[in-house]
């Protein structure tokens, strides 16, 4: 059995008793949700916070709701929350395509949307999920509330925005009329973590694409979105054929790393091959 | 009362979670232990500096490699007679390696304290790649031994070579191929540990432990350490998983022991799951070059192998002593051929000890893939349907028994006809013709076969034994005067189900319900000796002493009905479960009937005991074979690589089915077994030694989610070499599953004329098959 060194626990009772916990026990202190990242982290000894102070009482970070044309998504809905209910799922259905494939009904019972952008692993799926979306993530500190484009989120790997004594409190997504949403992954057996995914958020007008949102993961694909490929869609009737060329410059922009999921060239393949099938598997969904 | 479909009497305490695992077991003053393990695979120990974790206020010990060495117990020999390292001294050879043990209060301070041992390491360059190992100048691993300058292990062969050479010069067709069945684990749900517990005023230890072979774990103990047998007593309670990884005795074994003995107090150790996947017995690793050789209108003449295998840094592997390579040599598999030839060389490289744990029947599993990878390369060279190509060459039903080129004596079946009944059961014919229509559309539909001879039950004893001890195993059987009854027997169940097969088979031999049976095993003091469970070897040999054992009891049972009755033993007669007048039927006695007149007044002849109970050793007359028909049929996305069994239909033919849904089950696991092994399971190392599957993040077990709904047939060939005509089938789905599943893949793939690919295929391995730049797996990938 493997066990975590010692470390000193407390339960916080609001956001603010949160942040004055954080504030308390300085920078070596850790947030706890779902705990899924964090705790084999520590049973391995990868990680050891001196203390973590435990958000899961705090119910104001478990909202999932549509206020002022955004869905809201507190930061401790839980991953199956998410997929089980139709708030997010009914106007994106990227999110039930991302959530059935993401670990398994285990972790997904209690790994949350906020405890996966904040570990910033770079093969997460919700990343891709998010930065296709372009949500706006709400981060409250002792100096207040702010708000950080998702895109703007990650830093680098296992690096984000949340500072040392912040929260992060939800991720808001701008709900676009008639859009379509597609992930699509490739993993090595269910609740294995991507070789690589590629989500895709498609809204037309006039008959050619207006609006285009691509998100990519476990490919180094920058902010986990592909800027040049959304822009090569605008403007042009959805096809076969421009979704290929979409997937071969998301892939052209990625740089994947090898490793026992899969060689680098396997994985700009896929990139390319997911962008395509999630734009055509969009398109169908608007 | 006999033979037939039963609930698993041990599933009421495994279904409420009652079952008691060694880490269940707690008892007063215990202490735990844990192990620090080597970061290289190959370095020189320069210092071990323990003052700090020793200063720890929760730690009572720590012991070291030199520690070990005042014991005379710094290494130990391993079951392939070779030693292996308990606690390193001079050299750590593997990643993960154990380097020093700390007993303390609890677990937590156990761990802690292992972050303050300083160890100071010199890195040596490692040999990773087996097939460098015995380049000039490769690094000298077991420089421990004396006189060694190379890593060789041994060299080993069987077969007739000039024969087998002959034919290949005279041969219409040969072809060959290279194929890696790559490091496997059997990673069981629980993992390796124990609990020592050393009687200072008794003199008495006490080892909770569990392993497959609670026995031989109790001589060997007494052989290496000196302490007297009578002294030592190996409990072997509820076990989570075997597969052969708990066959062996670990280090962690021993270092509970001496920590017990070292502190006065119980000292339990329980390995977490990394250190499960990275040091203990792993399987497979053979690199195979197959050939194979045919007249035009495919009658297989011969086969030639060579074999690289690679055992780690010390030699580990459980096997019979006269055979290195396992059974390896049963190669030739299910077909009637005139010579084979295999070479088998063994090499040491910085990676675990161990070589065949889990369910393979001592390497079978790595022959029936060889031989069914090559009857598919061979189908494809000739242009002939797989299926086609193996009917013509199965052994037929008249052969049998059947002395195979490389000297194996398989006891029955018709193996025809369980192909046949697997094609119907699959329609074949409709799945090539969907096939056919799928590649017209550019989709990729694969169908795989193999066909598989499985050996198992070893010894008998005279040809098979590890490190001395025959492989043979006892049972006693004790009659209570109700005519309630208590086994005990030699092996150990690791979720077989032995309480209820073993059970049924005293009830089918003694006309009692099999819940008038209890089942005892896994305690040395309370179980008659014998060598375990593995290879297949439970119902072959224990299940057979078992029904030896029921017989003899028969027959006194005879010797007192025939009191009760004023007759002579010679005029009953044995009717539906009764001893009876012959004819006479309304003479019948029960077995409780009987067992209670033997322990009452009744006047027993001269030389009658007043008993029913008997003992027996079965030494197994031969092994026996089980064999089976396997098709799997799979979808390949080639935009993906990605592999999707549709459908798997497994025939199998074990012999008499003592309990089918127990066979069923250990079918479903060994498939889904296959399954995990064919398309996701590998432990791969990167050049500097580094595993890169040491944990279940990046080593994936298939959940039910990659397996279809098995489709499952049966032939029954009873074994005429088994009391009962049983067969051993824990491993079979295991041994021929994987086959089916790569030829299914390698049959999608056909269009672009791929003829092999090496396991485990993911994703990434197919598409880079495809795209013909196909990556060692076994290796880090870049
Ligand atoms: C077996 C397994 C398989 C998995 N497979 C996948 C997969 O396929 N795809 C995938 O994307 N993920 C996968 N995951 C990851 C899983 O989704 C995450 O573990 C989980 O969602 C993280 O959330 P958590 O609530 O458990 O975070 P925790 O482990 O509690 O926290 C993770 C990190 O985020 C910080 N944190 C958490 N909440 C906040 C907050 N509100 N504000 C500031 N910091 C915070 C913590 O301090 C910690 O550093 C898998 C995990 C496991 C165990």
């Amino acid at each position: 059995m493997q066990v975590p060194a010692t470390f000193a626990y407390e339960r916080a009772g609001s956001v603010p008793h949160a942040l004055e916990l954080l504030d308390r026990y300085g920078p070596d202190a850790r947030v706890v949700a779902g705990g899924h990242s964090l705790i084999p982290m520590m049973k391995l000894r990868l990680a050891q916070p001196e203390a973590l102070i435990d958000i899961n009482g705090l119910s104001e970070l478990a909202q999932l709701s549509v206020e002022d044309g955004e869905l809201v998504i507190g930061s401790m809905v839980r991953h199956a929350e998410l997929l089980a209910g139709a708030v997010a799922t009914g106007p994106y259905p990227i999110f039930e395509d991302a959530e059935r494939v993401i670990a398994d009904p285990i972790v997904r019972n209690r790994g949350t949307v906020g405890g996966s952008l904040c570990q910033g692993d770079p093969s997460e799926d919700l990343a891709a999920v998010f930065a296709a979306l372009r949500a706006t993530a709400v981060i409250q500190g002792p100096a207040g509330v702010r708000k950080v484009p998702v895109r703007e989120f990650h830093e680098g790997p296992y690096e984000t925005a949340v500072g040392d004594g912040e929260l992060l409190l939800a991720l808001r997504v701008p709900i676009l009329d008639g859009a379509g949403s597609a992930y699509e992954k490739v993993e090595r057996r269910v609740g294995d973590w991507p070789v690589a995914a590629a989500g895709a958020v498609l809204q037309l007008d006039g008959g050619v694409i207006a609006r285009a949102g691509i998100g990519l993961t476990a490919v180094g694909a920058e902010h986990f979105c592909a800027p040049e490929a959304e822009a090569h869609l605008i403007g042009k009737p959805p096809g076969a054929e421009v979704f290929a060329e979409a997937g071969r410059i998301a892939a052209e922009h990625c740089e994947p790393h090898s490793d026992q999921r899969g060689p680098a060239d396997y994985k700009r393949h896929l990139a390319a091959e997911l962008t395509r099938r999630a734009l055509a598997r969009a398109v169908e969904r608007i | 009362m006999s033979f037939g479909r039963m609930h698993r009497k041990e599933d009421a305490r495994f279904i409420r979670g009652r079952g008691t695992y060694v880490d269940d077991v707690k008892l007063p003053g215990m202490l735990h232990g844990a192990i620090l393990r080597s970061p290289y695979a190959h370095a020189r120990i320069v210092s071990i500096d323990t003052s700090a974790a020793e200063a720890h206020p929760k730690v009572k010990a720590v012991v070291t490699g030199a520690t070990l060495a005042g014991l005379n117990l710094a290494w130990m020999p391993t079951l392939s007679n070779d030693v292996q390292a308990v606690l390193a001294t001079d050299k750590v050879r593997f990643q993960g390696q154990e380097v020093a043990f700390v007993v303390a209060e609890d677990r937590y301070a156990a761990r802690d304290a292992l972050e303050l041992i300083e160890v100071e390491y010199e890195p040596l360059d490692a040999v990773i790649d087996a097939r460098t190992a015995l380049d000039a100048g490769a690094p000298v691993i077991r420089d421990d031994l004396e006189g060694k300058a190379d890593n060789h292990i041994f060299d080993w062969q069987a077969g007739d070579r000039a024969r087998t050479d002959e034919l290949f010069e005279r041969a219409e067709v040969t072809v060959a191929q290279d194929m890696l069945y790559p490091r496997v684990h059997p990673a069981p749900l629980e993992t390796c540990g124990a609990l020592a517990d050393f009687d200072k005023v008794t003199g008495k230890l006490t080892v909770w432990c569990p392993t497959q072979a609670p026995h031989a774990h109790r001589t060997l103990y007494a052989m290496v350490a000196g302490l007297p047998e009578h002294k030592i007593r190996v409990i072997s309670p509820d076990i989570g998983g075997g597969f052969g990884n708990k066959v062996g005795i670990y280090p962690g074994y021993v270092c509970a022991i001496v920590g017990s003995i070292v502190t006065g107090r119980p000292v339990k150790w329980m390995e977490d799951r990394s250190e499960n996947l990275m040091s203990t017995s792993f399987a497979r690793d053979y690199h195979m070059h197959g050939e194979i050789a045919a007249d035009r209108d495919g009658r297989i003449k011969a086969i030639r192998v060579k074999v690289l295998a690679d055992h780690g840094a010390f030699n580990g592997t459980a096997q019979p002593t006269k055979f290195p390579a396992g059974f390896f040599h049963v190669f030739t598999g299910s077909y009637d051929l005139e010579a084979a030839h295999c070479e088998v060389t063994g090499v040491y490289t910085n990676k675990a000890p161990g070589g065949v744990a889990y369910a393979c029947s001592f390497r079978i599993t790595e022959a029936v893939y060889l031989v069914e990878r090559l009857m598919d390369v061979l189908a494809a060279e000739l242009g002939v349907d797989p299926a086609e190509l193996r009917m013509r060459n199965l052994l037929k039903p008249d052969q049998f028994p059947y002395t195979s080129p490389t000297g194996w004596e398989y006891d029955s079946g018709d193996y025809p006809k369980t192909l046949r009944l697997a094609l119907d059961m699959a329609g074949y014919d409709e799945l090539r013709a969907e096939q056919a229509a799928k590649r017209a559309r550019g989709e990729l539909m694969g169908i795989g076969i193999s066909f598989f001879t499985e050996a198992v039950g070893a010894g008998p004893r005279k040809h098979m034994d590890i490190l001395g001890l025959g492989m043979a195993d006892g049972a006693e059987l004790r009659v209570h005067p109700t005519g309630k009854a208590v086994l005990r027997v030699s092996c150990q169940s690791q979720g077989q189900g032995h309480e209820t097969t073993f059970a049924q088979i005293v009830g089918n031999e003694l006309g009692i319900p099999a819940d008038d049976v209890e089942v005892v095993h896994g305690d040395t003091d309370q179980t008659p000796f014998g060598l375990g469970t593995y290879g297949s070897r439970s119902t072959p040999v224990s299940g057979a002493a078992t029904a030896v054992v029921a017989r003899k009891v028969r027959d006194r049972a005879k010797l007192v009905a025939a009191a009760m009755l004023e007759a002579s033993p010679d005029d009953l007669e044995w009717q539906d479960g009764k001893w009876s007048v012959v004819g006479d039927p309304s003479t019948a006695k029960s077995l409780a009937e009987i067992a209670l007149a033997a322990h009452s007044n009744l006047e027993l002849p001269e030389g009658v005991e007043g008993h029913l109970d008997a003992v027996t050793v079965y030494n197994p007359p031969n092994l026996t074979y089980p064999f089976g028909a396997y098709i799997c049929v799979v979808d390949v996305d080639p935009g993906t690589g990605q592999v999707k069994v549709r459908r798997f239909v497994a025939v199998d033919d074990c012999g008499v089915r003592i309990n089918p849904m127990i066979v069923e089950g250990q079918v479903h696991g060994g498939l889904a077994d296959g399954v995990g092994m064919a398309l996701m399971q590998v432990m791969a190392f990167d050049e500097d030694g580094n595993h890169l599957g040491a944990s279940f993040m990046d080593y994936l077990l298939p959940t039910s989610m990659e397996c279809p709904s098995w489709e499952l047939g049966e032939t029954v060939s009873p074994s005429p070499f088994h009391p009962i005509g049983a067969k051993g089938v824990g491993e079979s789905a295991t041994v021929g599953s994987p086959a089916a599943v790569v030829n299914a893949v390698v049959d999608a793939l056909a269009p672009y004329g791929i003829r092999h690919a090496d396991m485990p295929l993911t994703p990434a391995n197919v598409w880079r098959t495809i795209d013909g730049r196909p990556f060692r797996t076994d290796l880090a990938i870049s």
